[in-house]
């Protein structure tokens, strides 16, 4: 070895505590990193791959009922590759050891062969028999959710008429990589699940003879998606076409897409952040070295070595910590998005193994890293070793002091010398101060942002089950059934309030802009199901006119005010201008409303509902959903506050991990520079404390005085690192904003608080490391040098 | 300024009301003399002292046995080559540091039974220490390093007394970098006496200066021994500063060569080297 590069590892163990924790923080980088990077790949190629293997259909329609020719006729539109119709029908099913009822979609098989399109991955027993009543091929979530085997059976009202269905058979479809029951915001996969049926047995339960309902459409290569749209619509018109949508708006797709844009985000914003704050830790860390060997630097010249050979030795061990950093990094990286793929796979469905390694992800977080600390230290090292040697020789001329800002206000009297020395220190160097005060502040963002999520959905559940939907069951019927139904629903035993709605499939169109959306017809009595904004207010229905979700109208790009065109996708499909007259500010959906009346007049039909939202007596819940589960014009009941709450319990373990993650995270970076900085004003400063002691101050005093102008800089960070993180969280809560969710920038003041806590602990543990350092200092020997 | 003085001057303008204001110690009477060295009570008293370093595979021994007692208000200057045992003596009566065997009593306490806390207080309350390279607080002004030390210490002076003493009134408000080497010294010494010491510890405190400025140093050394009566030890290792000394100590190789008392003590402003 080269005595210049042992003279870098012997400097680089002397300095082994500043070197852990910087090369942690560089870790921590590029583990974020690789973890997500990994993450998004895995998913990105899982779902690629998943979607053309089992060829996911791009277009999709529901549509009453067509005869099978017409499915000839659809494949005759130019730019469409293949063709799959289908019958798709909901029904309810009586779950064993589920008091409530649950809700299965039923999906057609072709009596021979696989589906066109939608193909299924069979994990477990065998497809259905074409010829075999009540065999069913059972989707994985739903059978997982209640353990069932090959050989089990659920009670189901398969119109009107009740049957049992044997599942012979678990699988798994691209179409259903989640899933959400249509209206719904949360998969439910104790209460909602995909049956598939041979198209034969669906077409004797539900009078189909020889029809379909539905239809998944491929495109050929180059067609255009939007003209196919058009044109499906159009051919399915006369069959009561429910509107065709592209990928983008099928619910399982997008779920999907809104996640993989999140780990994007969260592939770049904290790793961004673990770089900014490692370069500032190199760069003071190194200056203090390059300081201290001023001398040797100018010896290091005089014996010939080049300054470009000088500036490589330092960059050298730069790159070590670096190097140290990455390796830990892309392993830590690759261990979390392993278990951030399997947090996943509880929520989202794929056939095989999803983790993926990609090399490609590696090299990018290590080059990033190495990039990020090069370009950080170059300055400071460049201008190290350029200094003449005759120059360097000297020591470094003493440091010039003023009195601080504070003091020249006159305020002078009220301070200790020793916070004068802790003061002038700080004004002696702004830059390195304010540093320090936003790395540690980063750190406390961290663990702000940490917690956004969960005081979002928190709050977001507390928004929409405790003002917004104060029901116990939402309930849709088949077909539009008289408004006095409403009645025999108030009869059953144990309902102890009723309220109703009209739902239509529309389209709304403004200008060039058209969005397809459901339209609620609600009635005037609006206590189970309110219209509320984002601060909680009830929103006024008018007795006319159309009131929009904010987001649809931003879609539609729309005022209130003016009028839009509603074409009615359904039934005798009226369309009519309609002037918008408000706007409900709401945090999820495209939603538009109308007044019941209002919508009957619309649509010309007599009062008639679709759907219906109860209340349930206290206790009496069982009784209830028995009763729905033999109500035949009940096609669907969500219970979403249950839902929701399962929905939460699942996740509540990888919430806490993925909190436990940020804590880390943040205390590697309060840590980093807390201890860092401390070590380098140790350093710098030992003479003066040394001096310190020796004419009387105690252990303790000399301590304050070095870790006071830390826990000055924590104190001021933390509420810095509170309006960063804020800050942050817009950024987050803008960004990852979609149709299906605006994110609430809610913090919890709890946030605050354990934020504050977890970084003032962090502070002062490093405190602690560094004091040993100052009950260390050799009074004598330091006495007798001279700086 | 130095040229108009006569004798028992400062060299720089002190009001006397300082000088009463903080009375010589009970038992020095302004001057020591050799003839009252018995009635002059014993501040240290070393017995046996040695001391030992390992210095990686090399045993060095600093201290070779001492015995020697240091007395109330004397001026005594630790005179030797680099190496001799002087400062390593210094630091242990200062309690920077603890002999590898023998004993210390400070007024009659054994110092070897000071907790780390004791030794602490010990420095903040009896010692004044000098140093070589002044090792002021660079962030602090002239003033506010000698507050430093009257902020903690049981019955301090005024930090502008203590500056006016070395006649710094003038410039109690410059930082460390605005002062020259020999005035940082003497706000080193400010610091040192502001406590009103028992005992002022200086380590080659002129070590750093160049002739002139280091006389105005001594002077202020001298003074403060005379009219305080604080018990004064000097290290140095130029054997003219011995001449200013009621008692000159030599030191050589970790042993005590000679022990001197001067028949005629000489001003430091007589000094010449």
């Amino acid at each position: 070895m080269r005595a210049l590069d042992r003279k870098l590892w012997r400097d680089l163990f002397h300095m082994r505590g500043q070197a852990a924790a910087i090369a942690s923080v560089i870790a921590c980088g590029i583990a974020v990193f690789v973890g997500a990077r990994s993450t998004l790949r895995s998913l990105e190629e899982a779902r690629q791959s998943y979607y053309e293997r089992y060829r996911f259909a791009e277009v999709f329609s529901g549509l009453r009922r067509a005869p099978r020719s017409v499915a000839e006729r659809i494949r005759e539109i130019p730019g469409i590759a293949a063709v799959d119709d289908r019958i798709v029908e909901g029904v309810i099913l009586d779950v064993p050891g589920l008091a409530e009822p649950a809700v299965a979609k039923l999906i057609s098989l072709p009596d021979s062969g696989e589906p066109h399109l939608n193909g299924i991955h069979l994990l477990r027993g065998r497809f259905p028999e074409t010829f075999r009543t009540g065999e069913v091929l059972a989707e994985e979530a739903f059978v997982d959710e209640h353990d069932f085997e090959p050989g089990d059976s659920v009670e189901a009202v398969l119109n009107g008429r009740l049957q049992k269905l044997t599942i012979v058979g678990v699988g798994m479809s691209p179409e259903y990589i989640t899933t959400i029951q249509g209206g719904s915001l949360w998969p439910d996969d104790k209460r909602f699940g995909i049956f598939w049926m041979p198209r034969r047995q669906m077409e004797a339960a539900f009078e189909m003879e020889g029809a379909f309902n539905d239809v998944a459409l491929s495109l050929a290569s180059g067609a255009m998606e939007a003209e196919v749209i058009r044109l499906l619509d159009r051919r399915l018109l006369r069959y009561g076409g429910l509107g065709a949508i592209g990928r983008d708006l099928h619910v399982s797709h997008r779920f999907i897409t809104d996640e993989l844009a999140q780990l994007r985000i969260m592939s770049l914003i904290p790793p961004s952040i673990f770089l900014g704050v490692a370069v500032f830790l190199l760069n003071v860390s190194l200056r203090r070295i390059l300081t201290l060997q001023r001398e040797q630097v100018a010896a290091l010249k005089a014996f010939g070595y080049s300054t470009a050979r000088i500036g490589l030795h330092y960059a050298g061990m730069v790159g070590v910590i670096v190097a140290i950093g990455a390796f830990v990094g892309c392993g830590l990286g690759l261990w979390m998005g392993k278990s951030m793929t399997g947090m996943y796979v509880e929520f989202y469905r794929f056939p095989g193994t999803l983790f993926r390694i990609d090399p490609l992800v590696l090299a990018t977080g290590t080059g990033l890293g190495f990039l990020s600390a090069m370009v950080g230290v170059a300055t400071s090292v460049r201008h190290a070793v350029s200094v003449p040697a005759a120059e360097a020789m000297r020591p470094e001329p003493p440091a010039d002091y003023r009195p601080s800002f504070i003091e020249r206000l006159g305020w002078h009297r009220f301070l200790s010398q020793s916070s004068r020395m802790i003061l002038r220190e700080l004004a002696r160097r702004p830059a390195k101060a304010v540093m320090t005060t936003i790395g540690i502040a980063f750190a406390c963002a961290v663990l702000v942002v940490g917690s956004f999520g969960k005081d979002a959905v928190d709050f977001l559940i507390d928004f929409q089950f405790g003002l917004q939907e104060r029901h116990d069951a939402s309930l849709t019927f088949y077909e539009a059934v008289p408004a006095r139904a409403i009645s025999s629903l108030r009869n059953i035993s144990g309902v102890e309030e009723v309220e109703v709605s009209r739902s239509v499939p529309v389209r709304i169109v403004h200008g060039q802009f058209s969005r397809q959306t459901s339209l609620a017809g609600l009635g005037e009595r609006r206590e189970l199901f309110r219209l509320l904004d984002t601060g909680g207010h009830v929103v006024e229905l008018p007795p006319a006119g159309l009131l929009l979700s904010s987001a649809l109208a931003s879609i539609l790009k729309v005022r209130p005010g003016e009028l839009v065109r509603v074409e009615v996708l359904d039934y005798e499909r009226p369309v009519r201008e309609i002037p918008v007259v408000g706007l409900v500010d709401d945090f999820a959906g495209t939603a538009a409303y109308m007044s019941l009346p209002a919508l009957h007049t619309f649509l010309g039909e007599p009062p008639v509902i679709t759907g219906a939202w109860i209340r349930i007596l206290e206790g009496r819940e069982n009784t209830v959903f028995r009763k729905l589960k033999e109500t035949p014009v009940i096609s669907g009941v969500t219970l979403q506050r249950v839902a929701v709450e399962g929905f939460m319990e699942s996740f509540a373990d990888n919430i806490l991990r993925m909190r436990m993650y940020n804590v880390a995270f943040a205390c590697v970076i309060a840590i980093g520079v807390v201890y860092n900085s401390a070590r380098v004003a140790l350093s710098e400063r030992s003479r003066e404390l040394a001096t310190l002691r020796v004419i009387g101050f105690t252990r303790h005093e000399v301590s304050a005085i070095l870790l006071g102008e830390l826990f000055f800089l924590t104190a001021l960070a933390i509420p810095l690192g509170f309006a960063i993180g804020y800050g942050l969280c817009f950024l987050i809560s803008t960004a990852l904003e979609t149709e299906l969710y605006r994110i609430p920038l809610v913090l919890n003041p709890s946030t605050y608080v354990f934020a504050g806590l977890v970084v003032m602990v962090a502070a002062a543990g490093s405190g602690l490391l560094v004091r040993r350092g100052i009950d260390r200092l050799d009074l004598v020997a330091v006495l007798k040098s001279r700086e | 300024m130095k040229k108009s003085l006569s004798d028992g001057e400062w060299p720089w303008e002190v009001d006397a009301d300082i000088i009463r204001l903080y009375p010589a110690r009970e038992a020095s009477l302004g001057a020591f003399s050799m003839s009252t060295e018995a009635s002059h009570e014993i501040v240290y008293e070393a017995r046996d002292l040695a001391k030992v370093y390992r210095m990686g595979e090399v045993t060095v021994h600093a201290l070779r046995g001492i015995d020697v007692s240091f007395y109330e208000s004397e001026l005594v200057v630790l005179l030797g080559h680099s190496g001799s045992g002087k400062s390593t003596l210094l630091n242990i009566l200062g309690g920077l540091d603890v002999p590898s065997s023998g004993e210390v009593f400070y007024r009659s306490r054994k110092m070897s039974d000071f907790s780390e806390a004791e030794l602490t207080r010990y420095r903040r309350e009896h010692v004044g220490f000098v140093f070589q390279f002044y090792n002021l607080i660079p962030s602090l002004t002239a003033r506010e390093n000698v507050g430093l030390v009257t902020e903690i210490a049981r019955d301090p002076m005024r930090p502008e007394d203590a500056l006016a003493l070395v006649g710094l009134a003038e410039r109690m408000d410059r930082f460390p970098s605005q002062l020259s080497g020999g005035e940082q010294q003497r706000v080193a010494i400010a610091r040192a006496i502001a406590k009103q010491p028992d005992v002022l510890l200086c380590d080659e405190p002129t070590g750093a200066l160049d002739l002139e400025t280091g006389i105005l140093v001594l002077e202020a050394i001298d003074r403060v021994n005379r009219e305080l009566g604080t018990t004064t030890v000097v290290i140095t290792h130029n054997s003219v500063i011995a001449e200013m000394a009621h008692r000159v100590i030599r030191l050589s190789d970790g042993r005590i060569e000679s022990i001197t008392s001067n028949a005629t003590v000489r001003q430091a402003r007589e000094l010449n080297w």
